[in-house]
């Protein structure tokens, strides 16, 4: 039950070039009036910001493309199915993971 | 003159107090239970205390962030190399916030900062979800979800890190799993919440082809918010062309 220093820095480090970028638009950019076509560019954020979180986890080994041999883009297409269907986090989640427990089983 | 009508609208609206907050953040508790779960086990089998669990995922509070940290961590990465990485991962906020700056214009600097303290991709999620027809939201309501889904996401990483001890191999679990599942959940949420699904389709598939591409030529985290502005670039353009 201890911290060791060099840790406590990386994360308190890691802390705060977290924290910044998550307030200085809020606090920065409610002073002002965005533009109409700032607010529609917006509006597609976080679509694009998922898409490539997710195509990065499923398509990205190691830093190279794996289409072939690839568990994690197998274990995605029920995961995919139960988000669209059930639109739930909780569903999504827990087949994604059983899919994967089931792949490595047999793989 | 926007602003006039805007502050009108807002002011009709009943102001949502921080229960409802809290409630409105049910639904999401156990999906992040189970990847705070999943990040508590990875922490812990990566070799760090149950106090540096405690502090990561009191002060750092990201998910992805978390993973990442856990295993360059155990790979004995340079403290600077994680922090740069953990900066550009988590550089999105910037566009979380600024997409809900908008909503929280009644509120001072000071305030918004706290808002944006606890911003998450989840927290997110559920308030643009509830924008949908209001022009603000509550400052208390946003309180009542961040706080919610900042002591779940803290539950959950100790409850993680605590039966970690006997799990040897989280990947035999599928665990490792948990943090894309989240993200494929996230963007089935996100698209739909809104009308727009042909061009979501477009702006999802530009930022996959760019996510990958960068990702690849350069860096993953480059690559990520390379996508982001790219993608949200040809969806207003697309929009705007129709």
């Amino acid at each position: 039950m201890q911290i060791d220093p060099g840790i406590a820095a990386v994360i308190i480090g890691a802390a705060v070039v977290t924290f910044l970028p998550r307030v200085l638009p809020l606090m920065l950019l409610s002073r002002m009036e965005l533009p109409e076509w700032a607010m529609r560019w917006l509006h597609y954020v976080p679509v694009a910001v998922m898409a490539a979180l997710v195509g990065q986890e499923l398509l990205l080994q190691d830093g190279e493309l794996a289409l072939l041999h690839n568990p994690k883009l197998l274990a995605a297409l029920p995961a995919v199915v139960v988000a669209i269907v059930t639109r739930s986090l909780l569903g999504t989640v827990v087949v994604g993971i059983a899919a994967m427990m089931l792949l490595r089983l047999w793989m | 003159m926007d602003n006039v009508r805007s502050e009108q609208a807002g002011a009709s609206h009943q102001e949502e107090g921080f229960i409802q907050g809290v409630k409105d953040c049910v639904p999401t508790l156990l999906g992040y239970l189970s990847i705070g779960f999943a990040a508590g086990v990875i922490e812990k089998t990566a070799g760090l205390s149950l106090a540096e669990i405690a502090l990561m995922s009191l002060v750092l509070y990201a998910g992805s962030a978390q993973f990442i940290a856990a295993g360059m961590i155990s790979a004995g990465s340079a403290p600077a190399g994680i922090i740069v990485t953990i900066f550009f991962v988590n550089l999105r906020h910037l566009l979380l916030s600024a997409a809900l700056s908008p909503y929280f214009r009644h509120l001072t600097p000071l305030r918004n900062m706290l808002i944006g303290g606890l911003l998450t991709d989840e927290t997110f999620g559920v308030a643009i979800h509830k924008i949908a027809d209001r022009l603000r939201l509550s400052e208390r309501w946003m309180h009542g979800l961040n706080v919610t889904a900042y002591l779940n996401w803290f539950a959950a990483n100790m409850a993680g890190a605590y039966f970690g001890q006997w799990i040897v191999n989280p990947d035999r679990l599928g665990l490792d799993f948990a943090l894309p599942a989240m993200f494929i959940g996230l963007l089935a949420l996100a698209m739909a919440s809104r009308n727009k699904l042909a061009l979501d389709l477009m702006v999802a598939a530009a930022a996959v082809i760019v996510a990958v591409g960068v990702g690849i030529a350069v860096s993953p985290s480059f690559g990520v918010i390379a996508a982001a502005v790219i993608a949200a670039t040809i969806g207003m353009v697309l929009e705007r062309c129709r």
